[in-house]
């Protein structure tokens, strides 16, 4: 043994076969993200204990092709070139190597150790594939397993074989250390590409039989409904629906109770704690720091519910549906159906759906969904809404506003589509593969949601602290004014912005609740509270009422409608966006595109006199 | 029946073999890696409403893809040798 090293496997395979399932089911719960140099995507990395081996594992992203011109198929290419590998996992779907056999093919014609691990053994039975793996392991030089990592089936003899293949690689190795990194990488697979076709077919000649007719008749039946150009539409806009009033059917309950414990544990716990303190350090601490974790934690519940919810759809096979039945109308925006799904999941929240957008391998494809997710009505603006609506307008017409509303949401993402479409073209065509229905399992769907929610809290945390901090500062300072008042430096901001924000209708006291609102829309009608000292909802609402006429709350609402939805928003694009750029891009575009409304419409009504009209 | 020339063209039910594919290099790539390579069967299982998708099967894979990416993909001309029925 070369004194105990630890040596690297990398896990590589196609889309889909299962190679997180596979990942996970191998280490455990103990991944982080790793730091490799020169690779800009996230690689998921454990370390393994391989029947007494130290190794760690890195999940290398799916790619069909090796040669291939992905983002992905670039990564993976830099990591081989730049990384010293011990062994190289490749994962194939059983039933598929027809096709993905070309992966292995291809790394072995890199010259590096690898182990073949045959994924979905059960569905390759169910239909009919039969696999001769001592056969395929002679022929192509590498040991061979047949396994299923949703069920636990062959895990044990992964490790054996990993374990052994890496034991000989030691006892090879000279003193130098393990392999080298690939060099050449591109050079040495063109050499092999013209021989691949022949060489699959051979393997698949002598080591596979494939059933004389495809035997999945449940995928067959369910698609004959479910992808019916008639009720297709229909049931799609009918489980989205459910699945939907679901997540909020459970998730606001349990956001609201996280939100009283968390208040009262601020009051019954932390208050006393700090009581000695002067009363300025006391709010910074409860209502700043306090406040801010408060903010972060809100959403945790909610991102738990979406990916479990997205968990079924997506695991199931549902959302390549999805993508097939929206694409007539989709690819019109330069967008496919999965970002149609999430923006239908950002009405709930925004934060998930943007999280979701994983899903899309291409970057142009996934900005451009990015940008538009946040245009999405979510819950949080919709209790504004409710709430400006009813003070401002009789129910009839107050319900009219609101749908109005979600018609501007609509109109403002296809709009920023259209706009940004050539922008963020995605260079990836869209083939996508639509696999047999599955059974998601239960296990698999809570541990991606837990994975979800430490991601959220691990990359988005700091971010919403400070920003909550900071605007809190901003009310209370200079010391010792009435925060949010006029003379708290918000209150300054607020006149400061009348040249920019006066001809939209919007006063120094809406302008300080927009600020509030950057933080969260859930905020922004405690901030009104704040603002115009009134606690009580209906006092709240009658001193509205007297301060601005319902043309100027119909631009607040638009203005609200379709500026920076969050800052929790904010959080994740760039946490998922990796670009500063791109963040300050979708926030400047939101703002630009409110003013623009906003402008738009009050001018208009104020020039027709709609501003006297009484509509209560 | 007769073949078309192009899996844009192929009648939901009809299969045909694989000829050609005449696309730029990243588009041909990603067919190749999804199966739709030269020799292989092919069979149009349904195609969407309004110029929407096309959902193919291929060897064991099933896919989606656009009409102007299927149009890419020449097929062998002439009469069906094996006809299947749907
Ligand atoms: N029937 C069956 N399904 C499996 C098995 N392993 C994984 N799956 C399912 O296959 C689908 C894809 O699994 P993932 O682990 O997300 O696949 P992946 O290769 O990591 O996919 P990418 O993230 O796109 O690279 C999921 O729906 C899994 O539940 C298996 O052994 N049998």
């Amino acid at each position: 043994m070369a004194g105990g090293r630890v040596s690297t496997i990398a896990v590589l395979g196609m889309p889909n076969t299962g190679k997180s399932t596979l990942f996970n089911q191998l280490t455990g719960s103990h991944a982080h993200i790793g730091n490799w140099p020169g690779i800009t995507v996230d690689l998921m990395q454990a370390d393994v204990d391989l029947q007494g081996t130290p190794a760690q594992l890195v999940d290398l992203p799916g790619i069909y092709d090796l040669r291939g011109h992905s983002d992905d198929e670039a990564v993976v290419r830099r990591f081989l070139e730049s990384t010293r590998l011990d062994l190289v996992v490749v994962v194939l779907n059983a039933s598929q190597l027809d096709r993905q056999l070309r992966l292995a093919l291809q790394v072995r014609q890199l010259g590096l150790p690898a182990v073949l691990l045959l994924n979905m053994a059960d569905e390759a039975k169910r239909f009919g594939v039969t696999i001769d793996t001592t056969s395929l392991a002679e022929e192509l030089a590498m040991p061979v397993v047949l396994l299923s990592a949703k069920y636990r089936r062959g895990l044990g003899e992964a490790r054996h074989q990993m374990a052994k293949a890496i034991a000989k690689g030691l006892s090879q190795e000279g003193p130098g250390g393990s392999q080298a990194p690939v060099a050449h990488l591109d050079a040495c697979l063109a050499e092999g590409d013209g021989a691949l076709q022949r060489q699959i077919a051979q393997l698949m000649e002598r080591s596979v039989t494939l059933p004389p007719q495809w035997r999945d008749r449940l995928t067959r039946r369910l698609d004959g409904v479910l992808l019916h150009p008639l009720l297709g539409l229909p049931l799609f806009f009918l489980v989205m629906a459910l699945m939907f009033q679901a997540i909020y059917a459970i998730g606001v309950p349990l956001q609201e109770a996280l939100g009283t414990l968390l208040d009262s544990f601020g009051q019954g716990v932390i208050a006393p704690l700090i009581r000695g303190l002067p009363a300025f350090a006391q709010g910074f601490l409860l209502e700043g720091v306090y406040q801010g974790i408060g903010t972060v934690s809100a959403f945790l519940p909610v991102i738990f519910l979406f990916f479990l919810a997205m968990g079924v759809v997506e695991d199931s096979g549902y959302l390549s549906r999805a993508a097939y039945l929206m694409d007539a109308f989709m690819e019109r925006l330069g967008l496919d159906g999965r970002s149609f799904v999430l923006s239908l999941m950002g009405f709930g929240c925004n934060v998930p759906a943007i999280m979701g957008t994983r899903v899309m391998r291409d970057r142009g494809l996934r900005l451009l969904s990015m940008l538009i997710i946040p245009f999405s009505l979510c819950s949080a603006r919709l209790n504004v809404f409710l709430f400006m609506a009813s003070v401002f307008f009789a129910p009839r017409v107050g319900g009219l506003v609101i749908f109005g509303l979600y018609v501007m949401s609509f109109a403002a993402a296809i709009v920023t589509a259209l706009l940004f479409k050539g922008r963020f073209s995605s260079n990836e065509p869209l083939v996508l593969e639509l696999p047999p229905y599955r059974f998601p399992t239960l296990r698999q769907m809570f541990s991606r949601a837990w994975l979800e929610v430490r991601h959220f809290w691990f990359w988005s945390r700091r971010f919403i602290i400070f920003g909550v901090v900071a605007v809190w500062l901003l009310n209370n300072l200079p010391f010792g004014v009435e925060p949010a008042s006029a003379q708290s430096f918000s209150g300054w901001i607020g006149r400061a912005l009348m040249p920019v924000l006066g001809p939209l209708g919007i006063n120094p006291k809406l302008a300080v609740a927009l600020l509030f609102g950057f933080i969260a829309k859930e905020i922004v009608l405690g901030g009104l509270a704040v603002i115009y000292g009134q606690a009580n909802p209906l006092a709240l609402g009658h001193a509205l009422a007297l301060d601005v006429n319902w043309v100027q709350a119909v631009s607040f609402m638009l203005f609200t409608l379709l500026y920076t939805p969050c800052l929790s928003t904010v959080a994740v694009i760039r946490s998922e966006s990796k670009s500063a750029k791109f963040t300050w891009f979708s926030v400047l575009w939101s703002l630009a595109l409110a003013w623009g409304t906003s402008f738009g419409f009050y001018q208009l009504a104020t020039a027709l006199g709609w501003g006297s009209l009484v509509l209560h | 029946m007769r073949t078309p020339a192009h899996l844009a063209d192929l009648a939901p039910g009809q299969s045909a073999t694989i000829a050609a594919i005449e696309a730029h290099a990243g588009l041909r790539n990603r067919l190749e890696a999804l199966g739709l390579s030269r020799g292989q069967r092919v069979q149009m299982l349904r195609r969407a409403w309004l110029a929407g998708p096309l959902h193919v099967r291929v060897g064991m894979t099933e896919l989606m893809l656009r009409r102007a990416d299927a149009a890419r993909v020449g097929l062998e001309v002439g009469l069906d040798p094996w006809p299947v029925a749907a």
